[in-house]
């Protein structure tokens, strides 16, 4: 079993999981496109966590660079979609999700 | 030899590349340039195939086979086909036919095609047309011979029909596409039976490995197969329909297709593979039963039709059967030797009624013509000459040829013999009745047309006047010993008759019997000229108009004995009938009730599918991640 | 001992405020307690997986950066006092089954993974130095592009946050 400082890799797995999951139960449950977006953040984040602590078990920094990566795409992501969602308010006055209705054909 | 080798590829390749000239600048280029393209190629292809065939006459006897590689064209497992060009004395003899007449064709066509605006097009399928022949004749497998085939046969489909304005034009290009297409058939299957019985396609190794096996029963049935091909192409009984209707087409076209190259294809294909006929006796009595058959029969529809293209068209259909009563017969030379010199006098004859059309502003029908001697003094004169010519007057080219196919059916058996002197005697005094029914007599044409009668210009006559005199001499390369020649034509032609001639037993006939033979023949056709000089010229018959009452035997024979309407009720409406039940049971409720279930199904299932696309993205988040569970758990199932 | 204990805190402070961040009522304080997961998860990087330079940037980019975006958008458009509408509970009672069982079949699938990889590196394979020399080396076209995308993100932004009117 390998260790990083006596704590088993499985550990971070579930931790990941745990986390990821919460983000997707926060994308199901709620209706605020705020707090969704949030929780895809959320979701980011535990990505992140199980490369880093795959990278330290292997120590292969490529791991980390790839986190370095989705942080960088993850604060454009979030700049696009803030302004999107800034938008989305000035023209509904609402960031109910259920005001997106219009997706369809 | 990379010399020769040279020219051979060049001799096919230059139509070809005079075709695409020409097809693709047809709206560019002018009228005179590509004429000149068109029989410029086919000259210079001309000129090749003479120096290939000098050159072929300097080898020695045995050695008169140069075969050329261009390169492999397929190549799969233990099938491959080259593209590959096989001069031997057959063939050589073949591409002289095919790029001499060609090319006088080629510059009657410039006179006769003038003022059609189309002649652009009509060149260039000249040309296309060379080039498949020349393949076919030159190809050194099955497959390319197939290709030509093909090829000539949609050239000739395309030259029919080449006034497609004309109904009945178009229709009568369908039909001699349809009617070949049949015959092809045969040819095909019989190529891939020879494929699947010898592992082999070229002819080298084809024959080679038929010495060998001798006669079977396989054998009889490609042959059959092969020779069903040739009666498509060269128009024997059954398929011969096409042929008279193929004279639609511009009269040039008649002359080279119709009458010199492509309908002789057939007869080519036959001595090409003589030696698989002569092992298969069963298939060789048929190919003699056939042509007889066809020979008597065209040659009697001949004697009472008033359209002049049409008479010429029966005359080449009965020759041709001539032709293979005497490949029938085993007498391969003696077949391509009256191929030769028919290609001459047909293509003559043809060409001499077309300036006689010309010069009639289109007019067809010979009761409308008639003391055209006046007024077309040399299309007369070459008429004449083609006529004495297939009539077989000595020393005309008809002569020695036809005489030599009697002499051969004679040897055969003199039923045969009487059936073939028949036919021969038939042609005459049809032959004779068109000539005197055209030039002599009184003139029938109206005044309006009478006055504009004029000469065909030089580069029609020329052609005409060339052809004329291979008409008169074409034969002397023939001359049978008896009359103190040496039939080099013959000689010429036997290396690839050899193996043939080794198995067929030949009993010569005695001098005194060919004499005879032939002063019978010639006797009995001035006697019938006689008869019908005083028929049409002393007592100016005129056949009678359409709906007058004529003896039940000249109806039949004024009918064409009634082949299409035949044909009509017992092939097409028969099929006719069926498609349309086919029509109703499996295209309407069969194929289109379960095409159109289908996309019923399809409209009526998006309906309802579409209500899933609600627009609402918190469903579909919702319907993403149950997606993702399920992948992801029947992954981990998977394992 | 130490480290297993600073695991568990960091781990259950991490879970816990993630859960908030779900279902706390305003959305202020849901960024507050995203913020404290950010936090916890840089504690991993930083005290347990050898991975400060991310433990730093983490910090930096997702607490000090992006949150700090969510909180002025939130704040700009006084969202605050929205009352937000709550989907029927069968709806949220679905999504609480749906995604316990993406749990369990993450886990599942996760499960044994670690024996796939390899051992590669040396011991100070995550020191800044190290990254630095694999992120200019192997990565440095993936960076570059990474620079452009930025750009781009940042002038979409701009685009998209432009009134209508003076566009």
């Amino acid at each position: 079993m390998k260790t990083v400082q006596g704590i088993s890799l499985d550990y971070y797995i579930w931790l990941s999981a745990a986390l990821f999951t919460i983000g997707v139960l926060g994308v199901l449950y709620r209706r605020n496109s705020i707090i969704i977006f949030m929780c895809i953040e959320l979701m980011l984040n535990a990505v992140n966590l199980l490369l880093v602590a795959f990278a330290s078990y292997y120590q292969d920094p490529q791991g980390q660079v790839f986190v370095f990566f989705i942080m960088a795409v993850a604060a454009a992501e979030v700049a696009v979609g803030l302004a999107i969602l800034v938008l989305m308010h000035m023209n509904t006055k609402s960031i109910d999700i259920k005001v997106l209705n219009r997706l369809k054909w | 030899m990379v010399n020769s080798e040279l020219i051979i590829a060049l001799i096919p390749l230059l139509p070809l590349i005079g075709f695409l000239l020409i097809s693709l600048f047809v709206n560019r280029i002018s009228k005179s340039l590509a004429s000149l393209i068109a029989t410029g190629s086919v000259l210079v292809s001309f000129l090749l195939a003479v120096i290939i065939f000098i050159k072929l006459i300097g080898l020695p006897v045995d050695q008169r086979v140069i075969q050329v590689n261009i390169f492999n064209w397929i190549s799969v497992e233990d099938f491959s086909a080259k593209i590959s060009f096989l001069i031997d004395p057959l063939s050589s003899l073949m591409l002289l036919i095919i790029t001499g007449v060609g090319f006088l064709i080629h510059v009657y066509s410039i006179g006769y095609m003038h003022n059609d605006e189309a002649s652009n097009r009509f060149f260039s399928y000249l040309n296309l047309f060379v080039f498949f022949m020349l393949l076919l004749v030159m190809g050194s497998n099955y497959l390319l011979l197939f290709v030509g085939w093909e090829g000539v046969g949609l050239c000739s489909y395309l030259l029919i029909g080449f006034w497609f304005k004309n109904k009945e034009y178009t229709y009568a290009a369908n039909k001699a596409f349809i009617m070949n297409r049949i015959g092809d058939l045969g040819l095909i299957v019989g190529v891939i039976l020879i494929f699947i019985h010898f592992g082999s396609i070229e002819y080298s190794s084809v024959l080679q490995a038929v010495s060998k096996q001798g006669g079977s029963e396989i054998l009889t049935l490609i042959t059959i197969l092969l020779f069903v091909g040739a009666m498509g192409k060269s128009a024997q009984i059954p398929l011969y329909t096409w042929l008279p209707d193929a004279m639609a087409g511009p009269t040039p076209v008649s002359a080279l297709i119709h009458a010199a190259t492509m309908v002789t294809a057939g007869i080519y294909m036959v001595a090409r593979n003589n030696i698989l006929y002569t092992l298969s006796p069963i298939s060789l009595n048929l190919i003699l039963i056939v042509g007889l058959i066809t020979a008597l029969f065209a040659a009697t529809i001949a004697l009472t039709q008033n359209d002049i293209k049409k008479v010429l068209a029966y005359s080449t259909v009965s020759q041709l059967g001539l032709m293979f009563v005497a490949l029938g017969v085993g007498a391969y030379s003696t077949g391509i030797f009256h191929m030769t010199t028919h290609a001459f006098f047909k293509a003559l004859l043809f060409l001499a009624a077309g300036s006689v059309i010309h010069g009639m502003q289109g007019e067809q029908d010979i009761r409308n013509m008639g003391g055209l001697r006046k007024y077309l003094p040399i299309t007369f004169y070459v008429f004449f000459i083609g006529v004495l010519a297939i009539s077989g007057i000595p020393p005309f080219a008809g002569f020695f040829s036809k005489d030599e196919i009697l002499a051969k059916a004679f040897e055969h058996s003199p039923v045969v013999y009487g059936l073939a002197l028949l036919t021969s005697l038939l042609t005459v005094f049809y032959m004779f009745r068109l000539l005197f029914l055209t030039f002599f007599g009184n003139a029938r044409a109206t005044e309006e047309v009478k006055h504009h009668i004029h000469e065909s210009p030089k580069s029609m006559t020329i052609p005409l006047i060339v052809l004329a005199i291979l008409s008169l001499v074409g034969g002397w390369i023939g001359i049978p010993e008896v009359l103190g020649g040496s039939n080099q034509v013959g000689e010429f032609l036997d290396p690839v008759f050899t193996s043939s001639q080794v198995l067929l037993s030949e009993h010569a006939l005695s001098r005194s019997t060919e004499i005879i033979l032939m002063s019978v023949v010639v006797v009995s056709t001035l006697i019938l000229i006689g008869v019908a000089y005083s028929i049409y010229v002393s007592k100016n018959t005129v056949p009678q108009k359409e709906n007058s009452t004529l003896s039940p035997f000249h109806t039949l024979l004024y009918n064409k004995y009634y082949i299409d309407e035949l044909y009509d009720s017992v092939i097409v409406k028969p099929l006719k009938k069926i498609a349309k039940v086919f029509y109703r049971l499996i295209e309407k409720s069969g194929i289109d009730f379960m095409v159109n279930t289908f996309g019923n199904s399809i409209v009526s299932g998006s309906k309802f599918a579409r209500l899933l696309q609600a627009g609402d993205i918190a469903f579909y988040i919702f319907a993403m991640v149950i997606g993702i569970i399920v992948l992801i758990a029947t992954g981990g199932l998977m394992k | 001992m130490l480290s297993q204990y600073l695991f568990y805190f960091l781990s259950f402070l991490a879970v816990i405020s993630a859960l908030l961040v779900v279902f706390s009522k305003s959305s202020v304080q849901s960024v507050l307690w995203l913020i404290v997961t950010l936090f916890a998860i840089s504690g991993h990087y930083i005290f347990l997986l050898n991975a400060e330079f991310l433990g730093v940037v983490q910090v930096i980019v997702y607490a000090g950066a992006i949150m700090v975006l969510f909180l002025f958008v939130i704040m700009f458009l006084n969202l605050n006092q929205e009352v937000e509408a709550h989907k029927p509970a069968v709806l949220k009672f679905a999504a609480t089954i749906s995604s316990g069982l993406l749990l369990i079949i993450i886990i599942g699938s996760l499960k044994g993974s670690e024996q796939l990889g390899t051992h590669v590196g040396s011991n100070d394979f995550s020191s800044i130095k190290n990254l630095g020399r694999v992120l200019f080396k192997e990565f440095l076209f993936p960076f570059e592009v990474s620079s452009v995308l930025l750009l781009i993100a940042m002038v979409g932004a701009v685009m998209l946050g432009k009134s209508e009117k003076e566009g």
